[in-house]
């Protein structure tokens, strides 16, 4: 059985279809990227997954549990994990803490652990300050250079982009879907994160759905690439296909002038 | 391998909360459907056994009093509902800038009275405490903007709303430090205003029919401000995204103090209907007033002109009727002292079935969130 | 760039109007009871002069843009500080003399403003007649604006030294009963009889104050902020927990040698702290504006009320204090659950003002003729019996056990929020408080991180409820106005939020000086005042000091985040050092 299997989901805002009848299959361990000009609807079926927006129609299914309905942290808590397009750390809060915090859903301890100061409580924080130091040892010197109890705001702007991949990471999903993850990144860092990406699905066993714009990053990881236009799919395949496949270079650059 | 082992922890916990929310939420819709038609229906059997409920002209005053009160409520809305609708934020002190107009024009009109023209030229004077109020209110809101607004344009919401509350506190009791804590009492208008008189069946007395009047006035020239001038324009631009609108030319710093000035004005036309309705005036005058119409522009679907004058006619029906309509026929003693109470349900109510407002919202996407 | 003269001007105008304001509220009449230094200086002139120095500073200072050096202030700065003193003396002059002649005349000017009298205008010309008295006024006006203006010229340490010695004078003043009631006999070195310190005492406090804060301010020694931020965390809790028992054994041992007025000021200050640190977990950590937060300390007072006294009305199980308290949280948490259930979704603004609303509707309710059966309507519940304890019962008229058993509630409250902000559960208020959405996509259920917020404010509301019950032995509705809520919002706005130190410091200084909505500060003259100086705090803070006096760090960052994220950026990739390349490109 795949792991997430969406059927025919349809978004309208006001008039807009922003999303129509869009299907999409995504088996474990596989890296799956939606590409697509902006505004074709990309973001928003993001959200009809992770239920931030509400679908009008169809259906998305979880490990077989249907998500249409759930609130957003139901859906982290059955374990699919994101980040966003304009990188949304808790800016005030310390390194350590975003991690922290981001593994609520995973940790139990509630008013009366923290009164009492029970020994549940202290085994659960411990664990929880060494897995967010795991997460964080994953980004090697580039994260591990800072101080930890620094505020998030301090950090660099691709460097907000891998906590927030760590960030996600700590929600201990079995899916993780990265709204690009690459943006605004140099050449460099680019390519440090596309070879991180593949280590969190042979490494860390995650499947991964991501939006990506930069070509070179989607050819290079993904399994399988889902093309977006109009609110619709225009076509699904492995990435050779569907990078020569003129619908979607129609798409992008607009219709060839016809020749006669 | 490096990978998180999962604790195991027991899932379903806090997990249905989000559906107990809702499940609480419309439990309270079912009791006060229940209550209200309940109240409703004991209303109509005793009335029709003649065992209590009212008499038909009882019935009518009710509505007319409720009718011109919350013709002023709407007039106090505007000023809510346009703050809101520019910069997402509840002006806690627009009450307090309705006190202002009201408090001063007292004098205005004691000196009229005391010079006799309050009697001999009624509609004259009463003329010149309108552009008073008008003055005075408009001049109390502009100040307001610029001193404790302005600079916190870009500040997180809840906090220009907690800078009105102590703005609306220093008003007042600024207030009460200069004029004394003495309620003042305009002088009574001439008998010929007073009297009561038939209306398309309605016997309606002459202050109420005035007040109606002045706030139909008052709202067709919002209107047409609002709809044809070009500042009128621009507000609704501002209202829309700043940003854009300073893109496109418009001084979003002048529109923002019209906006504030135009809902000082009506606040100074509300400060003469609550003068010509109940006449005593003093340093607290604002306060109750004041929340309730946020409550009205709350009712009417927040940034919709229109929906704050019906929502402050709503309000204003309600609050005069519903005591002595539902809760009286429940057998509930002393409804009259449940008024304000029953304001407040009105807007606790609104919110849990209709959180946009009868009439729907007219908000920016940014204020919307 | 020179000096600016229309900012000058423009401070000038304010200052002036200030002080008319003060003037015509009748502040400086009714402040002139009070002596401050005695014989020279009353409250009521104080109320005046500290109009024109600060504003006077305030128009010379200049900021720095990050980088730069601030230009030096220079002899044209106390020009530009003469003009603001010369601009406010004129128009209090002209104030003052017209308001004399407009007296003489027989005009009715008191029947608009009632305050402007006779009295004021002696007072304000020091009764020697309107030519002399004005002279010295605006002169006085001058000097002290240039003064004020001077300031930037004195090195750092001077200028604290005077700020700081100024202050304690002031405090010395205003904290005259208390030094009394510890130094009885011996007070009498520092005070004269007729009240007020004497001059060489005060010049004494001013000089051995100023100075030391001049030194220490000279050596440049890191604040205990700073130090205490430094230390390794095992040596912070260590001295965190050393600090707390000693406080704890000061506030132990305090009040013996305190007398009956000062312990009943500490108790208010103590249910205030309570209150306060309440609304502090559902403002200041969870970020939800509480308006109507008395009505759970309503619950409390009236839930104690009922279940302990025998006057009242329908349902009287008289039990003990002890037993009702229980009984008492439950109630309060249901409160919390039935008004919380219906707002948490509602966006923050409309939630405030909904839950005013409910505050409304409790108070209402209470005082109605409906249910004046179970309540005792606006009578109130009288006959409320005190809380045992071992060695007897605890009432109102033993303010030092009040204050005993206020402070073990005030531990227990802080304790509570101490432990819960830097949990699991914190850490998720926090997230929320910054994002909720994100926070929200992150696993964290905001309903119920909120409800729960909101309950336990309730409940630390209530337990000041069932104190205060027993404290006053009788509750009424009009005790339970809208009022409590602001100024309890305004105790936490102005010590910090989300900060305990700040929440008990706010309370100790508001509660303590002004008093709280019926009680009585420190000073007693600002009775009438006291709201007037609620809400101007309430903006002044806002805008000025949005933080509050003693910020939590999440705080300030938050609300100053902007002026900090380019300089920390830069510091964090210096500092860090292996960024570089990052920085480069």
């Amino acid at each position: 059985m795949s792991l997430l299997e969406i059927s025919n989901v349809s978004v309208s805002f006001g008039g807009l279809r922003a999303v129509n009848e869009v299907a999409l299959t995504v088996n474990e361990g596989e890296i799956v990227s939606i590409i697509g000009p902006n505004g074709a609807g990309k973001t928003t079926f993001f959200n009809c997954i992770t239920g931030m927006v509400k679908p009008d129609s169809g259906s998305i299914r979880f490990q077989g549990t249907e998500l249409i309905g759930m609130d957003p942290n139901q859906v982290t808590t059955l374990g699919i994990g994101r980040t966003f397009q304009n990188v949304r750390l808790f800016p005030n809060m310390t390194i350590l803490e975003n991690i922290m915090v981001a593994q609520h859903c995973r940790t139990e301890q509630g008013v009366w652990g923290a009164l009492f100061q029970t020994r549940g409580f202290k085994k659960e924080e411990k664990e929880i300050r060494e897995r967010a130091n795991t997460v964080l040892d994953f980004f090697g010197t580039r994260l591990a250079g800072y101080r930890r109890e620094q505020p998030a705001f301090v950090l660099s702007y691709a460097n907000r982009r891998r906590l927030e991949i760590a960030r996600a990471m700590a929600t201990m999903p079995t899916l993780l879907m990265l709204d690009e993850p690459t943006a605004g990144m140099n050449p460099r860092e680019t390519k440090e994160l596309t070879q991180l990406i593949g280590k969190l699905r042979d490494e860390w066993g995650y499947a991964i759905v991501m939006i990506e714009h930069d070509m070179k990053v989607v050819g290079t990881v993904s399994d399988r690439v889902v093309v977006l236009d109009h609110g619709e799919k225009l076509t699904e395949g492995d990435y050779e296909t569907v990078s020569h496949d003129p619908r979607v270079i129609e798409a992008y650059l607009g219709r060839p002038p016809e020749d006669t | 391998m490096a990978t998180l082992d999962q604790p195991q922890i027991s899932r379903s916990r806090g997990r249905f909360a989000g559906q107990w929310v809702d499940g609480f939420v419309m439990l309270i819709r079912i009791v006060a459907v229940v209550i209200i038609t309940w109240g409703l229906v004991q209303f109509i059997v005793q009335s029709a056994s003649g065992t209590g409920g009212l008499t038909g002209p009882a019935f009518r005053d009710l509505l007319v009093a409720g009718l011109a009160q919350g013709a002023m409520y709407g007039l106090l809305a505007l000023g809510y509902s346009m703050v809101y609708g520019v910069l997402g934020f509840i002006n806690f002190a627009h009450g307090e800038v309705f006190m202002a107009g009201t408090v001063i024009s007292f004098f205005i009109s004691n000196a009229l009275f005391n010079a006799g023209w309050w009697e001999e030229a009624f509609l004259l004077s009463l003329l010149i405490v309108l552009l008073s109020s008008m003055i005075i209110s408009t001049l109390t809101a502009v100040i307001i903007e610029r001193v404790a607004y302005r600079p916190l344009r870009n500040a997180p919401r809840l906090i220009p709303l907690i800078t009105s509350i102590g703005v609306s506190f220093f008003l007042q009791n600024a207030f009460f430090g200069l004029f004394g804590p003495a309620v003042k009492s305009y002088p009574r208008p001439p008998e010929w205003l007073t009297s009561r008189r038939t209306i398309l069946g309605f016997e309606i007395e002459g202050t109420k029919l005035l007040v109606i009047v002045i706030a139909i006035v008052a709202s067709i020239g919002l209107y047409l401000f609002i709809t044809r001038t070009k500042t009128g324009k621009a507000m609704r631009a501002v209202a829309e995204d700043k940003e854009i609108a300073a893109l496109m030319g418009i001084n979003v710093d002048r529109t923002i103090v019209t906006t504030f000035a135009v809902g000082g004005a009506m606040a100074g036309v509300a400060g003469l209907s609550w003068a010509i309705l109940f006449r005593g005036v003093s340093f607290i005058t604002g306060f109750i007033p004041g929340i309730k119409a946020f409550t009205a522009a709350v009712v009417g679907g927040i940034g919709n002109l229109a929906g704050a004058m019906g929502g402050g006619v709503f309000l204003g029906l309600a609050e005069s009727v519903a005591p002595l309509v539902i809760l009286e026929p429940l057998g509930v003693t002393g409804v009259s002292q449940l008024k304000d109470a029953v304001a407040f349900a009105v807007l606790v109510l609104v919110l849990i079935f209709r959180p946009t407002g009868l009439f729907g919202e007219r908000l920016s996407a940014r204020d919307r969130v | 760039m020179s000096v600016d003269w229309s900012r000058a001007r423009f401070y000038g105008i304010n200052a002036g109007i200030t002080l008319a304001f003060i003037c015509a509220i009748g502040m400086v009449e009714a402040f002139d009871s009070r002596s401050v230094i005695n014989p020279g200086l009353t409250l009521g002139i104080v109320a005046l002069i500290w109009v024109p120095p600060l504003l006077a500073y305030l128009a010379t200072r200049r900021k720095a843009l990050e980088g730069f050096e601030a230009e030096p202030a220079g002899a044209q700065d106390l020009g530009a500080g003469a003009l603001v003193g010369a601009i406010s003396g004129l128009i209090l002059v002209v104030f003052v003399w017209g308001v004399d002649a407009l007296l003489e005349a027989g005009v009715a000017i008191r029947d608009v403003f009632p305050r402007l009298s006779p009295a004021m205008i002696e007072i304000v010309t020091f009764g020697r007649g309107l030519g002399a008295g004005l002279t010295i006024l605006f002169v006085g006006c001058v000097v002290l604006a240039t003064a004020g203006a001077a300031l930037h010229l004195l090195s750092r340490p001077v200028r604290r030294g005077i700020e700081f010695g100024l202050l304690y004078v002031l405090a010395f003043s205003l904290l005259e009963p208390v030094v009394t009631d510890i130094l009885e006999d011996n007070a009498d070195a520092l005070y004269a009889r007729t009240g007020g310190l004497k001059p060489s005492a005060a010049a004494v406090i001013f000089l051995l104050t100023g100075a030391i804060t001049a030194w220490t301010t000279h050596r440049d020694a890191p604040s205990i902020r700073t130090r205490y931020g430094r230390m390794d965390l095992d040596v912070q809790r260590r001295v965190t927990i050393a600090g707390v028992i000693i406080s704890v054994a000061l506030f132990g041992i305090l009040p013996r040698f305190l007398g009956g007025i000062m312990n009943e000021l500490l108790a208010n200050i103590g249910l205030f702290v309570l209150m306060a640190l309440g609304l502090n977990v559902v403002i200041g950590l969870a970020g939800i504006l509480d308006l109507g937060y008395v009505a759970f300390f309503a619950v409390g007072a009236y839930g104690t009320a009922v279940l302990t006294s025998p006057g009242s009305p329908a349902f009287s199980p008289e039990l003990s204090w002890w037993v009702a308290l229980p009984i008492v949280i439950i109630l309060a948490t249901l409160a919390g659950l039935v008004v919380g259930t219906p707002v948490i979704r509602m966006r923050g603004d409309y939630l405030a003002i909904v839950t005013l609303g409910f505050g409304e509707i409790v108070r209402i309710l209470f005082l109605s003729d409906w249910l004046s059966s179970s309540f005792g309507g606006s009578q109130g519940i009288r006959q409320i019996p005190g809380i045992e304890w071992f060695t007897g019962e605890i009432k109102g008229v033993d303010p030092e056990r009040i204050f005993y058993m206020v402070a073990i509630f005030v531990l227990v409250a802080v304790y509570v929020s101490w432990r819960l902000q830097y949990s699991r559960i914190g850490r998720s208020w926090m997230a929320m408080r910054e994002d909720e959405t994100v926070a929200e996509a992150m696993g964290i259920n905001t309903v119920t991180a909120k409800l729960l917020a909101f309950i336990i404010g309730a409940i630390l509301a209530s337990w000041g409820g069932a104190i205060f019950a027993a404290k006053v032995g009788s509750v009424f509705p009009n005790s339970f106005e809208l009022l409590v809520s602001i100024i309890v919002l305004v105790v936490v706005i102005v010590g910090g939020m989300g900060n305990i130190p700040g929440v008990i410091l706010g309370a100790a200084l508001l509660i303590g000086v002004l008093g709280g909505p019926t009680q009585p500060g420190l000073l007693q003259e600002f009775q009438e005042y006291k709201l007037l100086i609620y809400g101007a705090l309430l903006v002044v803070v806002m805008l000025v000091r949005p933080e509050g006096l003693l910020p939590s760090t999440y705080r300030s960052r938050e609300l100053h985040h902007e002026e900090m994220d380019q300089d920390a950026w830069l510091k964090a990739g210096v500092g860090a050092g292996i960024d570089e390349e990052e920085l480069a490109t």
